[in-house]
C-alpha cells in the first residue's frame, strides 16, 4: 500500500531526441559521481579531438640529447627513451583508441541488439541452438579470440573495428535477448499480437522503446571494456604500430625504464585510467537515471 | 468523549495500544515533508478487534506497521507517539523492541509467500519464534510446532513443518504465518490484508480461523483491509481512513449499515453485492496525493455535500448523533447520500436479445504442457488438458460472465479466443460459420478487428513508452488506415466515450491514475469498433470506488453499441452486476451455465454453491458457509468430475470415473453433476 | 533434482562439443592453414608439403577433427608445429603454474570479497562502504596491465620488497615461485575481489529490502541473527554464479598478468604460441581454457541447485 516513500520519478516527456538527451545528461550530472564521470569523459573527448592543434611538440620528434629526461619547464612530463615529449604523446595517445572503440561500440550495440531481439522474439529450437553457440563463443577468453584474428589479418583499423564490434556484440545479444524476453511476456506485447500487428511493427513500436535503455547502458559498459581490450592488445604489442602514440604501447615501452623514469608510465596510466573510470561512472549514472537494473557481470 | 457503547471493553482492560496524534511522512524531492499519516488517534483495548479500512494510498498499512514501532525506509515520525501499553514504541531501544515484537505484538503479513524466509524450513522458522519469544523448553519445541500448525488447521502438520515455504500453497503459507504469529502468544495481532490475493473459499476459511483463535485467546486484533466484507466478519469496531486521516470510527454494524461520513457511504455504495443485481454507484474523483491536501476537508473535492466551508475549514473528529465519530462538518446530512444505488437501474437487463450467438466455442480444449519428445517416446500418458471440452455460445449484445478461482482456466480460454494460445481440439467461431484460425497470425483483418481484449492490469497492458495518443492510434491505423487530423479527431472522440478529455493524448501511462489507465485500455479496445470484447479481470487491480466507475462505463458502452462481452472474474459479486448469463469453471471444466439470476440461486452445482457461500458481504449478520475444504489443486483429475476431490456432496466412485452428465434445469440453465436436479434443488450441503 | 543435474551435465557436454567445433572450425575458416601461418612467406613447395604431411593436413577436415578430439580425450594433444615437442608435456607444467597463481588469487580474493561485500551492504553509505566501494570501482575498471605495473612500481621499484619480474623456469617446483608470485596474485585478486564485492553488496542490500527481512524484524529476531539466518543464505546464493563467471574471467586476465610479470604459465604460453603462429598449441590452450570455463560454470550451477531449496525440492502444490 505504501509506496509513497519513494516518490515516482517524473516520467520522461515525449519530445525531440535532443531534448531527451539533454534531460538524461542533466539527470546524470545530478549525482556527484555522474558529474565527475561526465567531466572526465568530455575532457578526454575534447582533448582527443583538438590536441593535434595545440600540443607543444611533434610526437615523432626524436631528440637523442633528451633521452628519459625528468619533468621540467620544457617537458612537463619528461621525455621517453627516444627523447620524445611525454606530454605530447600522452595527449595524443587516446585518439586511436577512442576512434576504434567509438566506431566499434555503436556497431556492436546495433548488431548484437537486433540479433538478440530477433532471437528473443522468435524463441524455439533455433533460439536454443544459437544461444549454445553464443555461450560457446563466450567461453573462450577475449584475448585469444582477438589475437588469432589480428595475427591472421593484421593490425590496421580495418581489422580492429570489425573484430571488436563482432566479439563485443556477442554478450550484447544475450542482454538484448533477456530484455526482450521480459518485455514479450508483458500484456502490451500480447495485446499488440492479438490486434494482429506484424512482427516488425511489434519490434519497432513495442519492443525497441522498452529494450533501448538496457542496450544503451550495456553499450556504455562495453565501450569501456573495448577500450580496455584495445589498450591491452596495444600493451602486448599487437596494437597500433609505432611511432603512432598510444597509451598501451607507451606504458609497455616505458616499463623498462620505470625504476629511474617513472613519469613515463605514470602519465599514460593516469590518462587511460581516468578515461575508463569516466566512462564507467557515466554508465553507472546512466543506468540509475534510466532505471536499468544492471546486474554485476564479469567482463567475459 | 468516547462513547461507552462503542468501546465496551475499555473500562475492563484499559488500553493495550494507544496511538496519540501520530503523524508520519517522508521528505519529498524538493525537501518538503509530505505526510502519509496525519494526527491519528486510535486506542485498542485488550481483547478488542478493530478494523482499519481504506483504499490504496490511505495510509492504512503504514499505520499497521507503525503500531509495531516500525517504519518503512524513508519514512519518519513527524509527531505523536504509539504507547504499548504505556511506553512509546518509537522511543524504545532495538533490544526492547525485539522483546515486544513477536512476543507481545505479532504481525500477520499481507503476502506470506514473500514474508517467509525461502531458505528456511517452515518448522525452523516457527522454532525460531518459540526460542526467542516463549518459555517452551527446547525438547518441547518440536511438539509445540506441530501443535501450532495443527491449531491453524493445516493437514499433516509433521510434513508441513519439514517443508520449505515455496512448497506450500498460498492458503497454507498464510496459515503458517498465522501459526508463527501465535507462537509467542501475543497480546495483540496486527493483520495487514491477510487474505488479499487468496481465493474466496480460502479467504473464508482463514477468516473463520482468525475469528475462532481471537475468541479462544482473547487476543486484540488490528485488522487492516480494503475489504469491508472481511472486516465485517472479524471486527467489532471499524476505523475508515482517507488520505492519511481517520475520517470515521464506530461500531462495525453501524458503520456498515448507516455510516455518518460521506466517503464511507460512497464506499459502501460502490461495492457490488451478491444479493443485488444492480450496478454499484461510482465515487467520482481520486484521493489526493501525499501533501496534496489543502486547508479544508481532504474529501471535499469528491463530496456531494461539500460547500465553501468544507473547502476552507479542516473538520475535526466529532461524535455524531448515532455515536460514531466522523471527521465531517456535514455529518448530520450524510444520510442524504445513498449507500445503495437506486433500484431503477436494475431494469436494464433485457438488452438487445436476438438470440444470435456472437461467438461460439465448440468443445474447446487447450493444453499448456506439450508432451516432451522423451515422454512421447516412452508413450507416457499425457497429463489432463488444462482446459477441456468447453462449449459456450455468447449471445450478441449480452455479457457472459466466466467465474472461477485461480487455476480454473478462465483467462486461458480468453487467450485462446484471442489467438494467443493454440486450441488443441474444438472450434471457436464467429457468426456465419466463420471458424477462427488458432493462431492470430492466420486470422483475417475483419476477424481481428471483431475481437478485442482488455487485460487485468493496465500497467502491464499499456506500453509505458507510448503516449496515450500513440496507444489509441494503433488500432485506428491498423484497422481503418487513417492518419493526420482524422486520426486525432477520432482519438479525441474515443477518449471522450471513456470520459477522458483530449488533454490526455500527450500524456504517458505513468502520469495517469489506475482507473484512468484502465479507461485508456478500454478506449483502445473500443477504437477497433469490436463486436466482441474479452474482459480479463479488468477491475481486479482497481480500488472499489474506481471499480464501480469502470463497471458502469463498460455496461454503458455495451448498451450503446450492442457489443458482446465475455467477462472473466474471480469476484462473484462483480460478475453478477454485469452479466446476463454466467458460466462457472473449475479446473478448466465447465460446471454450470445459465442466466445470472438462476445460477446465483438453487439448484446449484456443488462447486458454485461452495463459491457463493464463501463470499463475504459487508454485513456482520451474514456468515459465510464453508461447504468444502480449501485445498488448492494443481492439476485436474484424469477422469470423472473435476470437483471430485473437494466436493462435499460426493456420491462415490462414479464421481471419480465418469464424466458427469449435463442436467437441464430449464431456461437454458444447465448443471454438470451426477446428482439429480431435485437433490441439487434441496439446498446446501452440510458444512465441513 | 537428479534429472536437473543430469540435464545440466548434458548441456555442459554439448557446450564443450560446440566450443571444440568453434576452435577447429574457426581455424578452418580463416584463410590459409596452420602451415601457411607458421611458414609465412616460405610457405611453398617442399617445405609446405612436409609440414602439411607431418600435421596430417592432407586428410579431410572431419577426419582431422575427429582425430584431434579423440586424442584429446585421451590426453594426447599432438606435437607443436615444429614437431619437436609434445604439447601435452609442455602444457602440463604451465597449467600447474597457472593453477597455482589463480588458486592463490581465489583463496585470497573470494573470502575477502564476501566479507567486504557484506560489510559494505550492512553499513551502506557509511564511511566503510564508501571507501571499499570506491576502491572496488577503481580496481575493476582500470586495465590489469596498469594495476600490475602500478604494483611493480610501488612494491618492487620504490619499496624494493619483492622482485617485479619472475625468472623461475616453468618446470621449477611450485614453492620456488614464492615470494615473487605474490605480486601477480595481488594483481589478479584485486579485480576479482572488486567484482565479487560489488555483487555481494547489491545482493545483500536487495535481500535486506525483502519482505522476509522485514518480517524477521517484525517478529523480533535480533539483528545479527537476522543477518546470518535470514539474509546471508538468501543473498549469497546468487553470488555463486558470479564467482564462477569471475573465475572464468581470471583465465583471460591471467594472460595479461603473466606477460607483465613474465610468469611461465598458460597465459604467456598462449601469447607466445600466437606470436610464433603455432596453431596446434593455440588450439590446445583454447580447448583447455574452454573446458575450465564450462566446468566451473557447471559446478556453480550444480552447487546452486544443491544449496537452493527452491531448486532442490519439488513444488508439491502450486500456489
Amino acid at each position: 500500500m505504501n509506496t509513497a516513500a519513494t516518490p515516482a520519478r517524473a516520467p520522461a516527456r515525449p519530445g525531440g531526441a535532443f531534448a531527451a538527451l539533454v534531460a538524461v545528461l542533466a539527470d546524470i550530472a545530478r549525482t556527484p559521481s555522474g558529474a565527475a564521470g561526465l567531466i572526465l569523459l568530455s575532457l578526454h573527448l575534447l582533448v582527443a579531438i583538438s590536441a593535434p592543434l595545440w600540443v607543444p611538440y611533434d610526437y615523432r620528434e626524436v631528440n637523442s640529447l633528451l633521452i628519459l629526461s625528468a619533468p621540467g619547464a620544457e617537458h612537463w612530463f619528461g621525455t621517453d627513451h627516444l627523447g620524445r615529449d611525454t606530454l605530447t604523446r600522452t595527449l595524443l595517445g587516446g585518439r586511436e583508441a577512442l576512434l576504434v572503440t567509438g566506431v566499434a561500440t555503436p556497431v556492436a550495440v546495433m548488431w548484437g541488439g537486433f540479433t538478440g531481439i530477433f532471437f528473443g522474439l522468435t524463441g524455439g529450437r533455433l533460439d536454443d541452438l544459437f544461444m549454445r553457440f553464443v555461450d560457446a563463443l563466450l567461453s573462450l577468453p577475449w584475448i585469444l579470440k582477438m589475437l588469432v584474428l589480428i595475427v591472421t589479418f593484421g593490425t590496421g583499423l580495418e581489422v580492429f573495428i570489425p573484430t571488436l564490434a563482432f566479439f563485443y556484440g556477442i554478450p550484447i545479444i544475450r542482454v538484448a535477448r533477456a530484455a526482450t524476453h521480459d518485455v514479450v511476456a508483458r500484456d502490451f506485447v500480447q495485446a499488440a499480437r492479438a490486434r494482429g500487428h506484424g512482427r516488425m511493427t511489434i519490434i519497432g513500436r513495442e519492443l525497441l522503446p522498452n529494450v533501448r535503455d538496457a542496450l544503451l547502458v550495456e553499450g556504455a559498459m562495453r565501450w569501456s571494456w573495448m577500450l580496455l581490450a584495445f589498450s591491452s592488445l596495444s600493451f602486448l604489442g599487437f596494437g597500433v604500430s609505432p611511432p603512432t602514440p598510444d597509451w598501451g604501447l607507451m606504458i609497455a615501452n616505458a616499463r623498462g625504464y620505470m625504476s629511474f623514469a617513472p613519469w613515463g608510465v605514470l602519465a599514460p596510466m593516469i590518462a587511460l585510467s581516468s578515461l575508463i573510470i569516466g566512462i564507467n561512472l557515466t554508465a553507472d549514472a546512466l543506468a540509475k537515471t534510466l532505471g536499468v537494473d544492471r546486474a554485476q557481470k564479469a567482463p567475459v | 468523549m468516547l462513547e461507552p457503547a462503542t468501546r465496551p471493553r475499555l473500562e475492563a482492560g484499559g488500553h493495550l495500544l494507544n496511538i496519540r496524534g501520530l503523524s508520519i511522512g517522508f521528505t519529498g524531492r524538493s525537501g518538503e515533508t509530505l505526510p502519509i499519516l496525519r494526527h491519528i488517534d486510535l486506542a485498542v483495548g485488550r481483547g478488542e478487534s478493530i478494523g482499519i479500512v481504506g483504499e490504496s494510498g490511505s495510509g492504512k498499512s503504514t499505520l499497521a506497521l507503525a503500531a509495531m514501532g516500525y517504519l518503512k525506509h524513508g519514512l519518519n515520525v513527524i509527531g505523536g507517539d504509539v504507547l504499548f501499553p504505556d511506553r512509546d514504541l518509537f522511543a524504545l531501544s532495538p533490544g526492547q523492541l525485539q522483546d515486544i515484537r513477536g512476543r507481545r505484538l505479532a504481525l500477520i503479513p499481507q503476502n506470506s509467500g514473500q514474508s517467509l524466509t525461502p531458505t528456511l524450513r517452515v518448522g525452523a522458522q516457527l522454532t525460531e519464534t518459540l526460542k526467542l519469544h516463549s518459555n517452551t523448553a527446547p525438547e518441547r519445541q518440536a511438539a509445540r510446532v506441530t501443535e501450532l500448525l495443527a491449531k491453524v488447521r493445516l493437514p499433516d502438520p509433521h510434513l508441513i513443518a519439514g517443508r520449505y515455504p515455496h512448497q506450500l500453497s498460498g492458503g497454507q503459507q498464510q496459515r503458517v504465518a498465522i501459526a508463527m504469529a501465535l507462537a509467542g502468544e501475543p497480546e495483540a495481532l496486527l493483520l495487514d490484508e491477510p487474505t488479499t490475493g487468496l481465493d474466496v473459499t480460502t479467504q473464508a476459511h482463514i477468516l473463520e480461523l482468525l475469528r475462532d483463535l481471537a475468541a479462544q485467546y482473547g487476543t486484540s486484533m488490528i485488522y487492516v483491509s480494503h475489504d469491508l466484507g472481511a472486516i465485517a466478519r472479524v471486527c467489532e469496531r471499524v476505523v475508515v481512513m482517507y488520505a492519511g486521516e481517520i475520517v470515521l470510527e464506530g461500531a462495525t454494524r453501524q458503520v456498515l449499515s448507516s455510516p455518518d461520513h460521506p466517503y464511507a457511504r460512497g464506499l459502501l455504495a460502490s461495492l457490488p453485492r451478491l444479493t443485488g443485481s444492480h450496478l454499484p454507484a461510482a465515487l467520482d474523483g481520486i484521493p489526493p496525493m501525499p501533501g496534496g491536501v489543502g486547508g479544508g476537508c481532504a474529501f471535499a473535492p469528491r463530496c456531494a455535500l461539500a460547500d465553501s466551508q468544507c473547502r476552507e475549514q479542516r473538520p475535526g473528529l466529532e461524535t455524531t448523533e448515532r455515536g460514531q465519530r466522523a471527521r465531517c462538518l456535514r455529518s448530520a446530512r450524510a444520510s442524504e447520500i445513498p449507500i445503495a444505488p437506486a433500484p431503477g437501474e436494475a431494469g436494464r437487463r433485457p438488452a438487445i436479445d436476438d438470440d444470435r450467438a456472437a461467438l461460439t466455442l465448440d468443445a474447446v480444449s487447450i493444453r499448456y504442457a506439450r508432451p516432451t519428445p522423451l515422454a512421447r517416446l516412452l508413450r507416457r500418458a499425457p497429463a489432463a488438458a488444462t482446459v477441456s471440452d468447453i462449449s459456450i455460445a455468447v449471445i450478441k449484445g449480452q455479457t457472459l460472465g466466466l467465474v472461477g478461482e485461480s487455476g480454473s482456466g478462465k483467462s486461458t480460454i480468453l487467450k485462446a479466443i484471442a489467438g494467443l494460445l493454440p486450441v488443441e481440439n474444438g472450434a471457436i467461431s464467429l457468426p456465419d460459420n466463420q471458424t477462427l484460425a488458432a493462431e492470430v497470425e492466420r486470422r483475417n483483418p475483419s476477424q481481428l478487428r471483431a475481437i478485442q481484449l482488455i487485460f487485468q492490469n493496465p500497467d502491464e497492458s499499456l506500453n509505458p513508452r507510448q503516449t496515450i495518443a500513440e496507444i489509441i492510434a494503433q488500432p485506428l491505423r491498423l484497422y481503418f488506415d487513417i492518419s493526420g487530423a482524422e486520426l486525432r479527431r477520432r482519438s479525441v472522440e474515443i477518449l471522450d466515450t471513456v470520459r477522458l478529455g483530449a488533454h490526455y493524448l500527450e500524456r504517458l501511462p505513468s502520469q495517469l491514475s489506475g482507473g484512468e489507465k484502465q479507461r485508456v485500455a478500454i478506449a483502445r479496445a473500443f477504437a477497433a469498433q469490436p463486436d466482441i470484447v474479452l474482459c480479463d479481470e479488468v477491475t481486479s487491480a482497481l480500488d472499489v470506488s474506481v471499480q464501480a466507475a469502470v463497471l458502469g462505463l463498460l455496461d454503458t458502452l455495451r448498451r450503446e453499441r450492442g457489443t458482446t462481452y465475455l467477462f472473466v472474474s474471480h469476484d462473484l459479486a462483480v460478475v453478477r452486476t454485469l452479466s446476463h448469463r454466467v458460466a462457472v469453471l473449475y479446473q478448466g471444466r465447465l460446471c454450470e451455465i445459465g442466466a445470472t439470476a438462476r445460477v446465483y440461486s438453487l439448484p446449484s452445482h456443488p462447486y458454485t454453491e461452495t463459491l457463493l457461500s464463501a463470499v463475504l458481504e459487508p454485513d456482520p449478520d451474514r456468515a459465510p458457509r464453508l461447504a468444502a475444504h480449501d485445498a488448492v489443486e494443481s492439476s485436474p483429475p484424469a477422469a470423472g468430475c473435476p470437483f471430485q476431490r473437494r466436493c462435499a456432496r460426493r456420491l462415490g466412485a462414479i464421481c471419480d470415473e465418469q464424466a458427469p452428465p449435463w442436467r437441464d434445469a430449464g431456461g437454458g440453465h444447465r448443471i454438470r453433476c451426477h446428482l439429480p436436479l431435485d437433490t441439487l434443488q434441496s439446498g446446501p450441503a452440510p458444512a465441513v | 533434482m537428479l534429472r536437473m543435474i543430469v540435464r545440466r551435465l548434458l548441456l555442459g557436454a554439448v557446450s564443450i562439443g560446440m566450443v571444440s567445433l568453434i576452435i577447429f572450425g574457426g581455424v578452418e575458416l580463416l584463410p590459409g592453414d596452420a602451415c601457411t601461418a607458421y611458414l609465412e612467406r616460405e610457405a611453398q613447395g617442399k617445405l609446405l608439403e612436409n609440414c602439411r604431411a607431418q600435421l596430417g593436413l592432407d586428410r579431410p577436415a572431419w577426419e582431422r577433427y575427429w582425430g584431434w578430439m579423440s586424442n584429446a580425450a585421451r590426453g594426447d594433444f599432438g606435437t607443436t608445429i615444429t614437431g619437436r615437442e609434445r604439447i601435452g608435456k609442455l602444457v602440463g607444467d604451465r597449467l600447474l603454474n597457472t593453477l597455482l597463481l589463480t588458486g592463490c588469487a581465489m583463496l585470497a580474493g573470494i573470502p575477502l570479497a564476501l566479507l567486504l561485500g557484506v560489510v559494505c551492504a550492512l553499513w551502506r553509505d557509511r564511511a566503510v562502504d564508501l571507501l571499499f566501494s570506491s576502491l572496488a570501482i577503481f580496481a575493476m575498471t582500470i586495465p590489469e596491465f596498469i594495476s600490475a605495473t602500478l604494483l611493480i612500481l610501488v612494491f618492487s621499484v620504490w619499496l624494493g620488497w619483492i622482485p617485479g619480474i619472475i625468472l623461475t623456469p616453468a618446470d621449477a617446483p611450485l614453492i620456488e615461485f614464492f615470494p615473487e608470485i605474490l605480486l601477480p596474485i595481488a594483481a589478479l585478486a584485486m579485480v576479482m575481489t572488486a567484482h565479487i564485492l560489488r555483487t555481494v553488496r547489491s545482493s545483500v542490500i536487495e535481500t535486506l529490502a525483502s519482505d522476509y527481512a522485514q518480517m524477521a524484524i517484525l517478529k523480533g529476531v535480533p539483528y545479527w541473527r537476522m543477518v546470518f539466518r535470514h539474509i546471508l543464505p538468501n543473498a549469497l546464493l546468487p553470488t555463486i554464479n558470479v564467482v564462477a563467471l569471475t573465475i572464468a574471467w581470471l583465465l583471460g586476465g591471467v594472460v595479461v598478468i603473466e606477460t607483465v610479470f613474465n610468469f611461465p604459465g598458460l597465459g604467456r604460453m598462449m601469447i607466445d604460441s600466437i606470436s610464433d603462429r603455432d596453431l596446434p598449441v593455440t588450439q590446445t590452450l583454447a580447448l583447455i581454457i574452454a573446458l575450465v570455463y564450462v566446468g566451473v560454470n557447471l559446478l556453480a550451477d550444480v552447487l546452486t541447485m544443491l544449496a537452493n531449496p527452491r531448486l532442490r525440492t519439488h513444488k508439491t502444490r502450486s500456489a
